[in-house]
């Protein structure tokens, strides 16, 4: 009896870590936070553009200058990129290994190819005149803009490129299991998100 | 270490159809796409498209972040910077607005002057 009264203190120790606010993975919650810290980043960037787009009196219209084809064609990489990411994960949770290094590769890959494309669009348009400092078309701003905007969301690229294919290698050696591989997919996925929100408020709208 | 504890938990939670997720994805890119050359207000596309990408980064968060399988803490979290920015847009909006100090005369005027680069 006295052995089961000091086993009850040890069960109630364990009990407030299983509190509904106690996450199910730190790395995962610490992945959200850094997230959220994330999208102010650009949440201030794209707040700071539309303040600055609307204050103008010569902005540009994006859709005669952008070739929203080729943006289209790069959300649509993106789209898949994260969906060849959560076809990684499912290969991950079912054990597959082989499965899982091809839809990372193949995520990665997709990945470079959006950096690729990007590439290809700012030399063409820094050929056309649009510059940090100024363009042909309008207030100086639209180039800085659009410059810091995808820029900053290419950094976010290469970063998940880069972290994909360290993922792809430590998980290929075992050292990495389910839940690091899932934490890399958010990041991914939150590549994509951001992505989709710089396609329409950059180029569309 | 973690990574034991993980995946167990993770089979409590059905695996959406990821490929009827990325159908309506590329389905609503091609909406906005549409809606872009659409004779409509300006207003009234601003108000469409900012409409459908918010629909389409709520779709990647919910289904591809398995943000609708998780605890409300990681929501709440995610939703933090949602409404932030979107208090720093009410923030900015009564900032220096220079249409409202420039008339219509002076502001051609102003344009006029302004274009030719002062010479040194």
């Amino acid at each position: 009896m006295s052995h089961a009264a000091t086993m009850d203190p040890t069960a109630h120790v364990v009990e407030p870590a299983e509190s509904p606010l106690t996450p199910e993975s730190w790395g995962k919650l610490g992945m959200w936070i850094f997230l959220a810290a994330d999208a102010m980043s650009f949440g201030g960037l794209l707040a700071g553009y539309g303040a600055l787009r609307y204050f103008s009196l010569n902005w540009p219209n994006p859709k005669e200058h952008f070739g929203i084809n080729l943006t289209a064609a790069m959300t649509f990489l993106l789209i898949v990129s994260s969906f060849t990411m959560v076809k990684a994960l499912s290969a991950c949770r079912r054990g597959d290994a082989g499965k899982m290094k091809l839809f990372l590769l193949i995520t990665a890959l997709g990945g470079a190819a959006f950096l690729g494309l990007q590439a290809f669009e700012w030399t063409h348009l820094i050929e056309e005149g649009l510059t940090l400092q100024g363009n042909p078309w309008g207030s100086p701003l639209f180039g800085t803009t659009f410059f810091i905007l995808t820029g900053f969301h290419g950094c976010h690229v290469l970063s998940g490129v880069i972290y994909l294919l360290v993922t792809l290698m430590m998980a290929g050696k075992g050292s990495w299991g389910y839940g690091e591989v899932e934490i890399t997919g958010l990041y991914w996925h939150f590549v994509d998100l951001i992505w989709i929100l710089v396609f329409t408020f950059v180029y569309l709208i | 270490m973690a990574q034991t504890q993980t995946p167990a938990r993770h089979d409590a939670h059905p695996e959406p159809n990821y490929f009827a997720v990325i159908v309506v994805l590329t389905v609503l890119t091609v909406i906005e796409i549409g809606v872009t050359y659409m004779p409509m207000a300006k207003l009234f596309i601003g108000i469409l498209l900012v409409g459908l990408a918010l629909t389409k980064a709520i779709i990647v968060a919910m289904f591809f972040m398995h943000l609708k399988f998780e605890k409300t803490t990681l929501a709440l979290i995610a939703a933090t910077p949602l409404v932030l920015c979107t208090l720093l847009i009410f923030a900015l909006l009564p900032d220096h607005n220079p249409k409202k100090h420039l008339p219509q005369p002076a502001a051609a005027g102003t344009e006029a002057t302004a274009q030719p680069q002062p010479t040194h």
